[in-house]
């Protein structure tokens, strides 16, 4: 008997950066041993970084990048009309990310810090879906290349394509590390969408929420626990702050 | 001969970031040639500004998605000579270790994925995927390599996680550490093949004398902190890096450009070769002169072969560091620090050459006041003046239009620009 053979067409895919380090576009490159079979399943129309080639006429949009100037503007809006599915490509892109720290200074500030006497245009970041629609957001800084492999598939074999729903914690217990908070620290891993396979607590670092919110978090009991534990507050702070991913949960 | 040209290249493909390269020929004269990069600033300087210094390292690595090791660590050097904070011994072989996974993996993804489709005629790698799929693996062998001992040492390839101020947050296992040996050796012959193919392609034969600046400390091949020196005989201390860069605006870059003793200088692999090729190990020396590169070499498409070159060093090298932390059985990875007011330089050789981070810490440890200094913006005006040469030259020989276009990106891409790093 043949083997079944699971024909797909490829995704016409596209990819674009604006305000960021590009470390998210790097990841395509990453995981080498299985680079082939994940290029296999793209028509790669538009991909500055790693071709000269360029075509229009993409189906799916991978953007990567925060927003910070009007012609970044006009370019996403371009994008957004010619892609039937766009995708807000990391953190940044997702949430702002780091760069949303630039938001707590004027923008003359930090044009005359940098680029003293020179007319420079800078606008307060903005993340991706506060100018167009995004239909899925693959968040982390930098995205987990494991992860964008399991949703390219879903998207070329037309399955849902999702993210873990629990938080970083369980991630962090599956790979039997001691908890941060029990070492004094103050980790951001209770309250952060899991799909890192928790890389920085095992790596003895606090989580600092690149990915954004879990599912239904209990962000009064975090807090809470903060409390409890005596720990700073400030340095919870700058935490949450860090990846401008807790917007919603102010923490005072 | 009256000829006219006009090549205006908006976001250059196949390097990190936007730049453009606009050259414009009238009546056979070069009226114009121009390297302007046209990226958005994040401005990270102030962004860093009131955050406590163990948190820095974790934001400024975000300065740069290729070499974001390079950057933690020069925050991390910065911070710690400010606050006088001295990691343990272990714990700076697996930084030095970490840098050079770095380089390996950043110089693999320049040669192949950037710099080898030039040579082949193609857009892009995909393509040689399917025509050279033996020599895009040896490629992809060296920079899984690379990401493998970044992995290891770090806990991730981009955006180290356990890179902290006194030290590190964890130690790569022994066993951890006899896999990544294994691995050394098992991909030499895949560096051994990448080395034979570059020495088939026909490097162009280009000249302009420039100056190049790199670390040099004496002991060994310099990654991490050093003096500071010219092939000029520019020699300064770590903390006048200021001396060295003399950065300066230009209209139409939201990069910098900087200068020494001249007009332009070059960072980068062929300028650390350039200053301290003696400390390479033996197979990296054999290999430098095999191709014919020798100090001072004044070629920049050069570079592509001083990174091959630095490539069989970090092989070297990386095995000597293995066995030192295989040999040390000391626990010790992290100094307990008390954050302190202080100021300090922290440079480190990037991938693409000396990166500089100054910090100034309040009482808290909080910083009041950052600079970085990027290598490819100590590149920008020498890719300028590059340009220039290159093109008066082009246009004399009487090559085509499409000759100097790919010429020209071609000597941009030889010099691994980062530009979203260099505009930061």
């Amino acid at each position: 008997m043949k083997n079944p053979v699971y024909t797909f067409e490829k995704l016409k895919f596209a990819s674009f950066e604006f305000t960021c380090c590009e470390g998210c576009q790097l990841q395509f490159a990453n995981r080498e041993a299985s680079l082939e079979a994940f290029f296999s399943l793209l028509d790669v129309r538009t991909f500055r970084e790693i071709s000269s080639e360029k075509h229009d006429d993409y189906d799916i949009a991978f953007v990567e990048g925060s927003i910070s100037r009007s012609d970044e503007i006009e370019r996403l809006l371009a994008i957004r009309r010619q892609a039937k599915t766009l995708v807000a490509f990391g953190t940044c892109a997702c949430f702002g990310g780091v760069n949303s720290l630039k938001n707590c200074h004027s923008m003359d500030e930090c044009i005359a810090e940098v680029y003293p006497g020179l007319p420079v245009e800078t606008l307060p970041i903005r993340k991706i879906s506060d100018f167009v629609k995004v239909d899925l957001s693959i968040p982390g800084c930098p995205v987990a290349k494991k992860e964008v492999e399991r949703i390219v598939v879903s998207l070329v074999t037309g399955s849902l394509a999702t993210l873990p729903k629990y938080p970083v914690c369980v991630e962090c217990k599956e790979q039997l590390n001691t908890c941060l908070f029990d070492l004094g620290e103050i980790c951001l891993g209770p309250i952060t969408r899991a799909g890192c396979d928790a890389v920085c607590t095992t790596g003895k670092t606090p989580c600092l929420g690149c990915r954004g919110p879990a599912d239904d978090i209990n962000f009064p009991a975090f807090l809470e626990l903060v409390g409890e534990r005596g720990l700073n507050r400030s340095d919870l702070k700058e935490k949450l702050g860090f990846y401008n991913a807790f917007e919603a949960y102010p923490c005072q | 001969m009256k000829r006219d040209c006009s090549i205006d290249i908006r976001h250059l493909t196949r390097v990190e970031g936007h730049g453009n390269i606009r050259i414009t020929v009238s009546g056979g004269k070069l009226l114009e040639a121009s390297w302007a990069v046209v990226e958005t600033p994040r401005f990270f300087e102030v962004m860093v500004k009131g955050m406590s210094a163990e948190r820095v390292p974790f934001l400024t690595s975000r300065i740069c998605g290729i070499c974001s090791i390079s950057h933690a660590l020069a925050s991390i050097r910065a911070l710690e000579r400010a606050m006088q904070v001295t990691p343990p011994p272990a714990a700076e072989t697996v930084r030095l270790l970490a840098m050079h996974g770095e380089t390996l993996q950043s110089h693999a993804l320049h040669l192949f994925f950037l710099a080898l489709p030039d040579f082949a005629g193609t857009p892009g790698i995909l393509p040689l995927l399917e025509s050279h799929p033996d020599l895009v693996r040896t490629g992809l062998e060296l920079k899984e390599l690379g990401n493998e001992i970044s992995i290891a040492t770090t806990g991730r390839a981009t955006h180290p996680v356990s890179l902290v101020l006194g030290g590190v947050s964890k130690a790569p296992s022994k066993q951890r550490l006899k896999e990544l040996k294994e691995m050394i050796v098992k991909r030499r012959p895949a560096l051994e093949m990448a080395t034979g193919f570059f020495r088939t392609l026909s490097i162009p034969e280009f000249v302009r004398e420039t100056e190049f600046i790199s670390l040099r400390n004496g002991k060994y091949y310099p990654f991490i902190g050093g003096d500071l020196v010219s092939t000029d005989g520019v020699v300064r201390d770590e903390n006048d890096y200021l001396q060295m860069t003399n950065e300066y605006l230009v209209d139409f870059s939201t990069s910098k450009f900087t200068r020494l003793s001249r007009q332009s200088s070059a960072a980068g692999a062929l300028a650390r070769f350039n200053n301290n090729s003696r400390l390479l190990g033996h197979r990296a020396h054999e290999v430098a002169a095999s191709f014919g590169l020798e100090p001072v070499c004044h070629n920049p498409f050069m570079n592509n072969i001083a990174q091959l070159v630095e490539c069989h060093h970090i092989f070297e090298n990386a095995e000597i560091l293995i066995e030192s932390l295989l040999d040390d059985d000391r626990q010790d990875i992290r100094t307990a620090y008390k954050p302190k007011a202080g100021e300090a330089t922290g440079a480190v050789e990037a991938p693409r050459g000396v990166l500089y981070h100054h910090m100034e810490t309040d009482d808290d440890g909080r910083v009041v006041k950052a600079d970085c200094i990027i290598p490819t913006t100590q590149n920008n005006a020498n890719i300028h003046y590059d340009l220039k040469a290159l093109a008066a030259e082009a246009v004399k020989e009487g090559k085509t239009d499409r000759e100097i276009e790919k010429l020209c990106e071609m000597v941009v891409r030889s010099y691994d620009p980062c530009i979203s790093c260099s505009v930061h």
